[in-house]
């Protein structure tokens, strides 16, 4: 479901709508005083599973490390009947040819990050090998960062040109652009870099690299769902959500999907328009899925670390 | 599993799928007594009449609770009684004990928060979301902003001698039950008066499970007395010749009967009325923000709000933009059981307020105005309104001029600046008014030519107890809360 | 020879404009002799609507002038004040009043005039908060005149009462229509050539001579006129306001001081004639108390 339209009326991104962060704040407390019980949290929980891009981007990673990861990816908590997948696995560039093999057929999809992640301070060309090297190796997705300092500076036609050249270079592949919103300091800017993602050609808008705080904010998320709900009326053009960074508890990922189901509707419901980035937020998951099966709070210590 | 049923609107769905599960607030920590009786002179009494009345649950229909039906005779041994407490008592206490009885009157009330807010939900079909964490904690810090004022009179107006007015008549109405009767009796005790409150027909339990808390405080005997009853209740009160003032929330049409008869009496008098107030949303306004905005505005409390937004105001130029997105949101709205944490809009505060909207959304039908409803199921029982939108609006539309009082808003596009700023203005009401825009100097130029008491400029419908509230023409005269709301309940000599 | 003395003609005003009365009537108040003082207007209920449009209409431009600019008109008005001070202690004198005590009137009434003018542009500092709201919004309350006012003058005082009156409510922005004494009318109109002469907007002030019996409904049921100042000191007609005035919930102030006193002077006066505004805005809290700034 990748996408290869371009617009032919780019909009002037120096008037991207404004956002009032007081009444962001509002509105994302509203969601959090959405009480999930019961049937609803059971099925909830699985929903979050199965959006949950499982990963690791860490320099220590090793080809054994991901391996280990891509069997957890297929066996969340086997003692439990009725488990989904999680969506994907996300990994380094180099990591993607042992991903790949590791998750076979099972169906999920190998992301992986590139174009000088985390800091994306390289040169274009460098960018352009970089994702190459992903898609060649297999990668379903791409995980690109957006230059920084080139956005804050104003260059917003730098970062479209960009972006749209690593969507070329993804060929098959989706794209996803991240943001890293902690660096961008403002919902303003926040806003302003979705918008010139989706007419660039993103696939997904994501917050966060992980490796800068705050991230996946709900007021983050929750500007980048509006940013993608007035795209799609003005373009009919579907743009995927990845908040990754910080979202570690069941009950942080639940007002997400509260977030989503109010914001997008229920067609954002599901893992090819919503995923979560996240490499602790599935055991919480799996905890609490028990504990509403057995009535017991559970701990850390039945639960597999990978 | 979906229990909100909302059809698939033009772009997005927001039926089906993925739902929440009933999530109701448990009522077992609530007892709830058969029979209420008056509470005079530090007693729970029966009424001289003994005349009782039943309150209802406006969500079930059922009824709740036995409530006495104060008359005349009731009114007097209040006011006897509160006179007396004021001679006797109050007026001999020390500042700083006063304020002390205020601060415990704070702290029970929120140590019994829960419980307050299932009854004020119970009672007066608001829901629990709201009940639990807008009018009982608002409530709350309202005894305890007005506690400190107590001992620290003579900093509020400079180089005057200030001092208590005596006894107080309090009419309060449905809306914000408990927070109504806070508002209302904090000041008044802080500047060191007695009170005798009379709680809206429909809505008569929180006040007197607050009755039962200013028991449980020890506040002399007499210091407040809580009389439940209707209009002939409210009318003893305001006629009494031993009253010195006379504060009233509710209707301009009640306001002005008030008025007139505390005419030549000396009492002095504050009036919080009705309103038909502004939003207006200028095309560099944080869209989705205002329409949040908007929501809060004119859905809080199913409408049921003096200061709703309830004439909204949208620039031509993003026009279709704001009324899209209203509409997708009014469909994420889930009207129904009150009670339900997950309820946006609950129920019409009584039958006879139900039939007042169902009238006001048939003028609008029949005035060629369109309507928009969102497409929920409502629930069978009770008094439920789709929160509904009219377009095509005239400023000389009846929906566009007269207070409904319900989850009705009335939109019209504008122009310019000073288009709005006249039509804004162009009402009887000034109680309160909304700007979105992003300019900040805009911002203050049309706050200052708003000619209403409270202005929310990207922002809507809050209240604090520092703030002071209240309304220019027919919305009433006098503020309540903050430092200006002691005023009205001083004796400030000139 | 002796010289024929020029008499005055006291016509009404309205809209900074001498028109006559529209009804032609005339009264003829008499002095403590019994002899006539002069023919004054019998304003009618059209002279009073008049007024009152003239009023509304420069309700807009007074009260948008800087407070600096009107404290300086109310202090031109005291300088043109002291520049006829003769003519109205003659007027005073002629109505009944010794030579030091007129004297006395005018003095009291020019100080007074130079008190209100001070307070211009430092009430709203007195009177105004910022309120320490417990969300992350900034919130102040300001005062904003309340419109178009009716003044009944006080019937004792001929200058001093009506100098009292208008001038804490138009030094908080409000413009007005005032019903001068109705015995003792004549530094009324004097008074109105002051303005007339002295920067102040046309309207701003509007002065009716006539009877309070005839006038008084047109004050209370006025449905432009926001509030009403009874200083007439007749109970009945004090209650008659009170009691009609909730046809638009008109703000009613009864004064029954005869304003000769020091504490007849206030800010409080000002701050009846004010409503109460408070305004809420958000304050975005990027960085928050977390940060070092």
């Amino acid at each position: 479901m990748n996408r290869n339209k371009t617009f032919k009326n780019i909009p002037d991104f120096k008037l991207s709508p404004t956002v009032d962060k007081v009444g962001v704040e509002e509105r994302v407390a509203r969601f959090q005083t959405r009480s999930i019980k019961n049937e609803s949290k059971v099925q909830g929980l699985k929903l979050v599973l199965n959006m949950i891009d499982l990963t690791t981007l860490e320099g220590k990673d090793t080809p054994g490390k991901v391996r280990q990861l891509c069997y957890k990816a297929q066996h969340l908590h086997d003692l439990q009947e009725g488990l989904p997948t999680v969506a994907a696995i996300c990994v380094y560039p180099t990591m993607v040819a042992e991903a790949k093999k590791a998750l076979g057929n099972s169906g999920i999809k190998v992301a992986s990050v590139s174009t000088a992640f985390p800091s994306g301070q390289s040169t274009m060309e460098i960018k352009l090998l970089d994702t190459k090297f992903a898609v060649d190796n297999g990668a379903d997705e791409i995980d690109m960062v957006i230059s920084r300092g080139k956005f804050l500076s104003g260059d917003y036609n730098f970062v479209f040109d960009e972006i749209a050249a690593i969507k070329e270079a993804c060929g098959k592949a989706r794209l996803k652009v991240i943001f890293e919103t902690g660096e961008l300091a403002s919902l303003d800017q926040v806003r302003r870099a979705s918008d010139i993602a989706m007419y660039a050609g993103a696939d997904f808008i994501k917050t966060s690299t992980g490796k800068i705080q705050p991230a996946a904010t709900m007021q983050v998320t929750y500007t980048m769902l509006c940013a993608i709900k007035d795209f799609y009326r003005k373009t009919g053009v579907k743009v995927g959500m990845k908040p990754a960074g910080g979202i570690s508890s069941s009950k942080l990922a639940l007002h997400n999907l509260v977030m989503v189901k109010e914001t997008l509707g229920n067609e954002w419901l599901n893992n090819e328009w919503f995923r979560f980035g996240a490499s602790s937020l599935a055991n919480d998951v799996l905890m609490q899925l028990v504990k509403q099966e057995t009535g017991h709070y559970q701990s850390a210590d039945y639960f597999s670390i990978d | 599993m979906s229990k909100h049923k909302h059809k698939k609107t033009e772009a997005f769905d927001f039926n089906g799928g993925w739902d929440y599960s009933p999530s109701p607030e448990s009522t077992g920590h609530v007892k709830l007594k058969e029979r209420y009786d008056l509470y005079i002179d530090g007693e729970f009494v029966a009424p001289n009449s003994g005349k009782y009345f039943q309150t209802t649950n406006p969500a079930t229909e059922k009824v709740l609770a036995e409530v006495a039906h104060a008359d005349e005779s009731d009114v007097d041994k209040a006011v006897k009684a509160a006179r007396k407490a004021y001679e006797n008592v109050w007026s001999k206490l020390s500042a700083k004990e006063r304020g002390k009885y205020i601060y415990r009157i704070a702290r029970l009330m929120q140590e019994k928060a829960r419980e307050l807010a299932v009854v004020e939900t119970l009672d007066a079909g608001k829901t629990i979301r709201e009940s639990r964490d807008v009018d009982v904690p608002l409530a709350c810090n309202h005894f305890f902003y007005y506690a400190g004022w107590a001992d620290k009179l003579e900093y509020a107006f400079p180089n005057r001698n200030v001092s208590a007015l005596g006894v107080t008549g309090q009419i309060i109405p449905w809306n914000f039950p408990l927070l109504m009767a806070a508002w209302k009796i904090a000041p008044a005790l802080a500047a060191g008066n007695t009170v005798v409150l009379k709680p809206a027909e429909t809505t008569p339990l929180t006040a007197m499970l607050l009755a039962e808390i200013i028991h449980e405080s020890g506040l002399p005997a007499g210091v407040v007395n809580i009389l439940t009853g209707y209009g002939d209740t409210g009318a003893a009160i305001v006629n009494h010749p031993d009253i010195n003032k006379i504060a009233f929330t509710g209707s301009t049409n009640v306001g002005k009967i008030i008025q007139k008869a505390v005419a030549g009496t000396g009492k002095k008098l504050t009036l919080e009325l009705g309103g038909k107030s502004a939003n207006i949303i200028f095309e560099d306004a944080p869209i989705d923000q205002a329409v949040e905005g908007i929501v809060n505005g004119i859905f809080f409390n199913q409408g049921h709000v003096c200061c709703a937004g309830s004439r909204l105001f949208v620039q031509e130029s993003v026009a279709d933009e704001v009324i899209q997105k209203l509409k997708d949101r009014l469909d994420t709205l889930y009207v129904g059981d009150p009670l339900d944490k997950n309820t946006d809009i609950g129920a019409i505060n009584s039958k006879e307020q139900l039939e007042t909207i169902r009238k006001y959304i048939k003028i609008g039908k029949d005035e060629g105005a369109s309507m928009y409803e969102s497409s929920c199921e409502l629930p069978k029982k009770g008094y439920f309104v789709r929160p509904t939108l009219f377009t095509d609006v005239a400023q000389s539309s009846r929906i566009a001029q007269e207070e409904i009082f319900g989850p009705v808003l009335t939109i019209q596009t504008f122009r310019t600046i000073d288009e709005v700023i006249q039509k804004a203005n162009n009402s009887p009401y000034g109680l309160a008014a909304g700007v979105w825009t992003d300019k900040g100097s805009r911002i203050f130029n049309m706050t200052s030519k708003l000619r209403a008491g409270v202005i929310w400029a990207n922002t809507y419908n809050k209240f604090d107890p520092t703030s002071p509230f209240g309304g220019y023409k027919e919305s009433g005269f006098g503020r309540e809360g903050g430092l200006q709301g002691l005023g009205a309940y001083l004796k400030i000599e000139r | 020879m002796s010289r024929l003395e020029i008499l005055k003609t006291y016509k009404i005003f309205i809209g900074g404009q001498f028109p006559r009365t529209e009804s032609g009537r005339y009264y003829t108040p008499l002095d403590k002799k019994g002899q006539p003082l002069a023919n004054m207007c019998l304003s009618s209920r059209k002279d009073f609507r008049n007024a009152v449009v003239a009023a509304r209409k420069a309700f807009g431009s007074w009260s948008e002038k800087t407070a600096f600019n009107r404290g300086q008109i109310l202090y031109r008005i005291a300088e043109m004040l002291e520049g006829r001070k003769t003519q109205f202690v003659e007027e005073l004198v002629k109505q009944g009043s010794t030579e030091a005590k007129a004297k006395q009137e005018v003095e009291l009434a020019i100080d007074r005039c130079v008190y209100y003018a001070g307070w211009c542009d430092k009430y709203q500092q007195v009177f105004s908060s910022v309120n320490p709201v417990a969300s992350s919004h900034f919130n102040f309350s300001a005062l904003e005149p309340m419109g178009v006012v009716g003044i009944i003058a006080p019937q004792t005082n001929g200058l001093i009462g009506l100098v009292s009156t208008i001038l804490p409510v138009i030094a908080g922005g409000n413009t007005c229509i005032v019903l001068a004494s109705e015995n003792l009318p004549l530094c009324a109109i004097t008074f109105a050539e002051v303005l007339a002469t002295s920067d102040l907007t046309a309207g701003v002030v509007n002065i009716l001579t006539g009877t309070e019996k005839e006038l008084v409904e047109q004050f209370h049921s006025h449905m432009d006129v926001n509030a009403v100042i009874y200083a007439g000191g007749n109970k009945e007609h004090a209650l008659a306001i009170e009691t009609g005035a909730d046809c638009n919930v008109k703000r009613v102030f009864v004064y029954a001081n005869d304003f000769t006193k020091a504490t007849d002077e206030n800010p409080y006066y000002i701050t009846d004639l004010q409503e109460l505004k408070t305004t809420w805005h958000p304050i975005e809290n990027v960085g928050g108390a977390t940060s070092n700034y």
